[in-house]
């Protein structure tokens, strides 16, 4: 319990001060602990507010630099107080659209016990927010929801103690609702937030080795007595989302700006050997065509002028002499075939070989084989690439949407050899932010173009250049063994996997960004690049799980480049998977979800984060809405044209676990799949706002579903011949089911725990979903699709093949 | 460069540029209007999409010089006095984006259909909607606010008729 003697000194003195102090004036003066509204935090947070509230702060509020990091282990670098009681939090993420930025404030709100509505947040300034490293992983709410729940608890429990000094009475005396402190038994003691520290700093210290650990003195509440999360507030982003008073990066400007367009190499790993820029000189507007080494651009005082330049700018460029890559029809024969460049582990502490799997395999009563390929994917953002940096002042502020602001910065600064204080990102809001998009390398595009133009230069890529050149998540190929006993129990499992994820790509790396490749640089070793297989607690007694990376034949400068696309890996490894063991299931002629849960219940053993138990709740739970009855696959379909079934595919990602059941309809004599309907049983742990959370499910389940049923990476020997929504089909609206139900479960084997965590949600459920529906597609045919993605040429094919 | 004049959500802009730029660029970066967004260039997504003469039209692939004189309608013109048009609350009531960048082509697709057919079956809100791209895949939703922006649009026709009748 913490009483009146217990107020730290700092508080303490400050408060004597305060009380003795004859007028604010002197206050201030006198305090050289409280900096006051006129400091350099709360000067910048008054001209964010203005950005905030739509008046686009922009270039000309610009403050001059240098930008040093806001130090996460002070108080007042995350939260706010003004005045009239609101307050401003400042968290170091984005969001990408999901609502992390309203389960920001609930969560803070919440432990702050201030009302939603009176709370405003800043993310991803670099200048102003601390370091979080923006969005990624799905980790907002798991792992960086910590610090802020515990930093918002940390100003509670500050606020209460300058209120019991105040009053003269113990902080057990205290009560606080909704930002307003009161004694227990004299209500004529009460004191707003605003009233007690309104405008002025804490001046508390934090404590934490890294910003993930960041935390004072207070703990979080339990969640019995949570009253913010939890709430189906609606998303703060989304009225000015659809009242268009947003301020997207895709529209930032600066007095003076100039447009720049990229060129890109026309060939795959060509070199530049020489550029005629009479060819562009004469177009109106014409500033200048930029090139060094392989990378050029060509910048223009207007968008369409440089659009033009680019098109019509004569260049020569010499082909390599080996093909980069095999074209896509070839490329999972040249995986087959290509000698690995490395094998990498599985799952941290799981051996990658358990039992005797060759033996058990030899001595099994039924052996199962299979073989899927998934092609490469890209993100294919719905708005190209794009950034404006503004080289004002001898600093560098680039505005982007850049999921990861901050290491877009530390990227930039260390490719242009600048210091780190002398550059900025703003980041605002802006198309997909699915993981290692475009967006960090039109960030240094912009950057670089306008250091040396020394005038703010905005950059967007043209659509065939982000359907060809962001990105992609590796292609793999799969093998896999199953052994099934004489009562059909699997006793057996072997699953080799192969990924073309050679240079697998990070974050704004200075030396893998696009531009940094095509000016010449390379790290000292590509990274080696790897994949876990699929996540599942399946209890299998013996079993043997390989994945070997390939490269291809370019590593560099390369269209083909590998990088994080929104779940990394998962619904390709899963598809394989689910789609694996859904073959062993009607090959043991067991229901699905039986044969699933036997797997699951095969053992007690589970892991410190339940996720035996929680993957058997999710799988009933996916089954009981669905209304799933128990019976093999495939169903016996009639002998019409179009005929239906359903699949199931299960999953965890991290700690949290997904169970889908898509119900598709297919026409056998078209080929086409037309999912009706989806169930999705999802278990993330503590749900802060379970709105904005169902809606992230239902869009990751048809992003699943795009991935399922139409993209792909296609090229040939040179190139990327599919460069726009014709030639790279995705999702359309007739694609969308009828019906879709999120079923959110609390699987905890103590539910009720008053340390619930949440586990992060931004992903996993699109991981089962391509299996879910190739399931479906056996169910309802008979006929198992073991390539991604199925369009319709390609189930037709396979159900000819199968009745041929 | 030419002079064209341009009729823009009730206004008139009088502006000396090529006259083959597409109407995009001219909204965007002339007119300051931000609501139609660069998706393709092609035509093929609908993130430019305005309104011309009651069609939903593609302003990325549309030359201005075609349209002069025209009447053209963006997301910023379809509220009235602050209010938000019913089809923008039903994207509220449904919270229907995510990223949200290519929603104002959702929109405007949407309200040009709708000024068509007041009423339309779930087939013609498919049809209709089909070739207007979302690459977070908000299409179960766009659907669902749809059918929502009907009722509310025919309750504010029928608000509005009793206003009349009083």
């Amino acid at each position: 319990m913490t009483t009146f003697t217990n107020i730290p000194k700092q508080i303490k003195e400050v408060m004597e001060k305060l009380n003795g102090a004859s007028s604010r004036r002197d206050f201030l003066k006198g305090s050289g602990l409280f900096v006051v509204s006129f400091s350099a935090v709360a000067m910048t947070d008054a001209s964010l507010l203005g950005a905030a509230s739509g008046a686009q702060a922009g270039a000309a509020a610009q403050a001059a630099g240098p930008y040093p990091d806001p130090d996460f282990r002070k108080l007042d670098s995350w939260i706010i107080i003004h005045p009239d009681s609101t307050a401003t939090f400042y968290v170091g993420k984005t969001d990408g659209g999901q609502g992390t930025g309203t389960a920001f404030r609930q969560m803070m709100s919440d432990e702050l016990d201030i009302p939603f509505d009176k709370t405003d947040l800043i993310m991803g300034r670099t200048d102003i927010t601390v370091d979080q490293g923006g969005s990624g992983g799905s980790t907002a709410i798991e792992r960086d929801g910590k610090p802020m729940r515990l930093v918002a608890a940390e100003a509670r429990r500050v606020l209460l103690e300058l209120a019991a000094a105040r009053f003269g009475v113990p902080v057990s005396q205290l009560t606080v609702h909704d930002g307003v402190i009161m004694a227990k038994t004299d209500s004529s003691k009460s004191i707003t937030y605003g009233e007690l520290i309104g405008g002025k700093q804490f001046n508390v210290t934090l404590t934490g080795k890294d910003i993930n650990a960041t935390a004072g003195v207070a703990k979080i509440k339990a969640v019995q007595d949570l009253k913010v999360i939890g709430q189906p507030f609606q998303r703060s982003d989304i009225p000015p989302k659809v009242n268009g008073s947003v301020k997207w990066a895709v529209g930032a400007t600066a007095p003076g700006m100039v447009h720049a367009r990229n060129v890109k190499p026309p060939v795959a790993g060509a070199k530049l050997v020489s550029i005629d820029e009479s060819s562009v000189r004469g177009i109106p507007g014409f500033v200048k065509v930029v090139s060094k080494g392989n990378y050029v651009a060509v910048v223009c005082e207007r968008e369409e002028q440089a659009i033009k330049a680019s098109q019509q700018l004569k260049a020569e460029w010499q082909k390599p002499a080996t093909k980069p890559f095999p074209s896509s029809e070839d490329l999972f024969k040249y995986m087959r075939e290509a000698t690995p460049t490395s094998l990498t582990q599985s799952r941290a502490g799981i051996p990658d070989v358990i039992g005797d799997p060759d033996g058990a395999l030899a001595k099994a009563a039924k052996v199962v084989e299979a073989e899927y390929e998934v092609p490469f994917q890209g993100h294919t953002a719905i708005g190209p690439a794009h950034a404006m940096a503004d080289p004002s002042n001898g600093q560098l502020t680039i505005w982007s949407n850049d999921m990861k602001a901050y290491g877009l910065r530390t990227g930039v600064a260390a490719f242009l050899n600048m210091p780190r204080d002398q550059v900025r990102v703003m980041w605002q809001d802006g198309p997909q932010l699915y993981g290692r998009t475009a967006a960090d390398d039109a960030g240094f595009e912009a950057a670089f173009l306008a250091k040396d133009l020394g005038r703010p230069v905005r950059v967007q890529w043209m659509r065939h250049e982000e359907t060809a050149w962001d990105a992609k998540g590796p292609a793999f190929t799969f093998k896999l063994r199953g052994g099934l006993d004489a009562q059909g129990n699997l006793v057996a499992l072997d699953y080799r996997a192969r990924t073309v994820d050679y240079n697998h790509i990070g974050y704004n790396e200075p030396d893998t960004v696009l531009i940094a490749q095509l000016m010449g640089r390379r790290p000292s070793t590509p990274a080696s690049g790897g994949s876990t297989p699929p996540d599942e607690m399946y209890s299998i007694p013996h079993r043997r799980q390989v994945t070997e990376v390939v490269g291809l034949p370019l590593v560099y400068e390369t269209p083909l480049r590998v990088g994080n696309l929104r779940d990394p890996n998962g619904p390709q490894t899963t598809f394989a998977g689910e789609s694996f063991i859904d073959e062993l299931a009607a090959a043991a002629k067991i229901d699905p979800v039986e044969f699933r849960l036997r797997l699951l219940g095969a053992s007690n053993d589970d892991d410190s984060g339940f996720r035996r138990a929680r993957s058997i709740a999710v799988v009933k739970a996916a089954a009981s809405a669905y209304g799933w009855d128990n019976r093999p696959s495939p169903k016996r379909s009639g002998a019409g044209n179009i005929v239906t079934g359903r699949g199931i595919s299960y999953a965890y990602r991290g700690l949290t676990v997904i169970a889908n059941i898509a119900e598709v309809e297919v026409n056998r004599e078209t080929g086409h799949v037309q999912v009706k309907r989806v169930v999705c049983a999802h278990d993330c742990g503590l749900v802060v706002n379970p709105l904005n959370l169902q809606r992230t499910i239902e869009c990751n389940l048809l992003y699943g579903m795009s991935r399922a049923l139409h993209e792909e990476v296609q090229f040939d020997t040179e190139k990327v011949t599919s460069v726009d929504w014709i030639s790279h089909p995705t999702l359309r609206h007739a694609d969308a089911p009828e019906k879709i139900d999120v079923v959110l479960v609390n699987g905890d084997p103590n539910p009720n725990r008053p340390d619930l965590p949440s586990y992060g949600a931004g992903e996993a459920s699109c991981r089962p979903m391509i299996a879910a529906v190739a399931n479906a597609i056996y169910d309802a045919t008979g006929v198992r699709i073991r390539r991604v993605p199925f369009r319709d040429e390609r189930v037709l094919a396979a159900l000819k093949g199968a009745h041929a | 460069m030419s002079k064209i004049i341009l009729k823009v959500n009730g206004r008139t802009h009088s502006l000396d540029i090529d006259p083959s730029t597409p109407l995009l660029y001219i909204l965007r970066n002339d007119i300051g209007l931000e609501g139609p967004r660069f998706g393709c260039g092609l035509g093929q997504c609908g993130a430019c999409t305005v309104i011309i003469k009651g069609n939903a039209v593609r302003s990325c692939i549309t030359p201005t010089a075609t349209i002069q004189g025209a009447e053209i309608t963006t997301l910023e013109g379809i509220s009235a006095g602050g209010k938000l048009h019913p089809i923008q609350q039903a994207w509220i009531d449904e919270q229907v984006p995510q990223c949200g960048y290519c929603q104002i082509g959702q929109i405007m697709t949407t309200k040009a259909l709708l000024d068509k057919k007041p009423n339309p079956t779930d087939a013609e809100i498919t049809q209709g909607m089909n070739a207007t791209l979302c690459r977070c895949m908000t299409y179960y939703r766009i659907h669902a606010a749809i059918k929502r922006a009907v009722k509310l649009v025919a309750a504010g026709r029928a608000a509005s008729g009793k206003e009349v009748v009083a």
